[in-house]
């Protein structure tokens, strides 16, 4: 679904119209990928359908599974090894690990630089990982 | 095993600006960068540069990441890129070891610069783990390369440069900025960058600081406080944001793990974003043959790190002898631009902590 909506910013006297938007709102999903943008343009590849703890998603070619996740929604990625803590997306760049998730069974894979594959079946990891 | 005049570890603006000048003067260059894409934090950078014309004034980010991509081409009978390759490892014998697309392979340069950059600083405060706070570079990488929007309110944590400049982007893709605060008397950040936020209706709170986050799953909502002038928290002055997003820009640190490895001579410098490997004025470590430029040698900006990465790829070519006929004018020059980039008031820190490792 597609929508336009208008920004208000508040400031302490007065409502300040700042900008126009563009954006998609998937089912259930409050986080959006922007369609309009001042100076970017952004020329998405094909639809890809993945799966996400068993159910289906759809992301866009050259989206990371965490970039796909993060639009339909999903903010828990990884989670704390002594408490169980959600984690989710904090550096984009592979270098934090708090977004490791089991992908196609291969565990501790970093969710933020992985790129998105058709059919690929993503899941929350329970606990370290093994080696096989 | 591979084998290369100069190995650069990282394709961003410090690293290709390198391997240009590099390849220039006759040397055979492999860059290698972990990404699928060259750039580094130019391809989410949609403001425009100041600086001189020689580091691309008044050009975006985004732009001066196509142009040194050009540039590159031009000697790409010279230029090896790897990308999507990671460098595991810089061993006492010179040898690089790397992963690529699950495979393993070993290199064996001649010299070698580090430009890995660096990683976002973090903060500590309750419930600091929480989904939805992020690296404010993690939500430019989020916005601006996949077109994918953080959340609906943000609070910023940081007004320097970045802290200010992130929040614009954030109000240009449609999220609604709620605050920026920072825990310094006074704006850290450029007055022009400054003033723009302001014109936008974005309070700046100075002298505040997180005290709590909350939320279960993930961030709704944060408290912050005031900070008296010993930056302690002052008692009743807790408001609380409601935001899903909180970015957390308070800094960044060099990413020096391969300079450790190697066995560089690290030193810490606060004005610089923590340990830095001590260099002289070719930038090259106390290591022979392995040199630096861009984050990994110092926070600075991307404009100075295009110039200290023209600096050492000139100086690690000509320790090979492949010497440009005009070396000395082109050495001096990056000295000059470097100067003149470091003039000014955010100028003198550097200065003040270059002057702790510059031998």
């Amino acid at each position: 679904m597609i929508f336009a909506f208008t920004d208000y910013v508040v400031c302490l006297t007065k409502a300040v119209k700042t900008s126009e938007h563009k954006s998609t709102i998937y089912k259930g999903g409050y986080i959006v990928r922007i369609e309009e943008h001042p100076i970017l343009s952004f020329k998405r590849g094909e639809k890809i359908k993945f799966f996400f703890d068993g159910k289906e998603y759809e992301g866009f070619e050259g989206d990371t599974i965490a970039s796909a996740l993060h639009a339909a929604g999903v903010k828990v990625l990884g989670h704390s090894h002594n408490h169980g803590r959600p984690r989710g997306f904090y550096c984009a760049i592979g270098n934090c690990s708090s977004c490791l998730m089991t992908v196609d069974g291969e565990p501790n894979v970093r969710v933020c630089v992985e790129k998105l594959r058709d059919g690929m079946v993503v899941e929350t990891q329970k606990g370290k990982g093994v080696l096989k | 095993m591979k084998m290369t005049d100069i190995a650069i570890v990282g394709g961003g603006p410090a690293g290709l600006s390198a391997a240009i000048t590099a390849a220039a003067a006759g040397a055979k260059v492999t860059v290698i960068e972990r990404d699928s894409q060259l750039g580094g934090q130019l391809r989410k950078q949609t403001h425009m540069f100041f600086g001189s014309k020689k580091q691309y004034a008044s050009t975006r980010g985004i732009d001066i990441a196509v142009i040194l991509q050009d540039q590159l081409k031009e000697y790409q009978d010279r230029i090896e890129v790897l990308t999507d390759a990671t460098v595991l490892g810089l061993y006492e014998d010179g040898v690089l070891t790397i992963e690529q697309n699950d495979k393993y392979m070993k290199l064996k340069p001649e010299k070698i610069i580090v430009a890995t950059g660096a990683s976002e600083k973090f903060l500590a405060f309750p419930n600091n783990d929480l989904p939805g706070i992020y690296g404010a570079g993690a939500v430019q990488t989020l916005m601006n390369v996949y077109g994918v929007k953080p959340g609906n309110n943000v609070l910023m944590v940081g007004a320097g440069n970045i802290g200010l400049i992130v929040s614009y982007q954030l109000m240009q893709a449609g999220v609604n900025v709620k605050a920026i605060i920072d825990a310094a008397p006074k704006i850290g950040g450029y007055l022009v960058h400054a003033s723009k936020i302001r014109r936008m209706g974005i309070p700046i709170l100075t002298s505040h600081t997180v005290k709590y986050a909350h939320g279960k799953d993930s961030l709704e909502k944060v408290t912050i406080c005031k900070l008296d002038e010993k930056w302690q928290p002052i008692p009743g002055t807790e408001q609380d944001i409601e935001a899903d997003v909180m970015c957390i820009s308070v800094g960044l640190s060099p990413l020096a793990e391969l300079l450790w490895q190697i066995g560089c001579k690290m030193v810490f410098v606060p004005e610089l974003g923590g340990h830095v490997p001590l260099r002289n004025e070719n930038m090259e470590t106390s290591v022979d043959g392995i040199y630096i430029a861009g984050d990994v040698a110092g926070i600075e900006e991307a404009s100075s790190a295009m110039v200290e990465g023209r600096l050492a790829g000139l100086c690690a070519a000509k320790s090979l002898g492949y010497c440009n006929e005009n070396y000395e004018e082109m050495r001096s020059d990056c000295q000059e631009q470097l100067n003149s980039l470091r003039s000014g008031p955010v100028g003198e820190k550097i200065l003040a902590g270059l002057s702790k490792v510059t031998v």
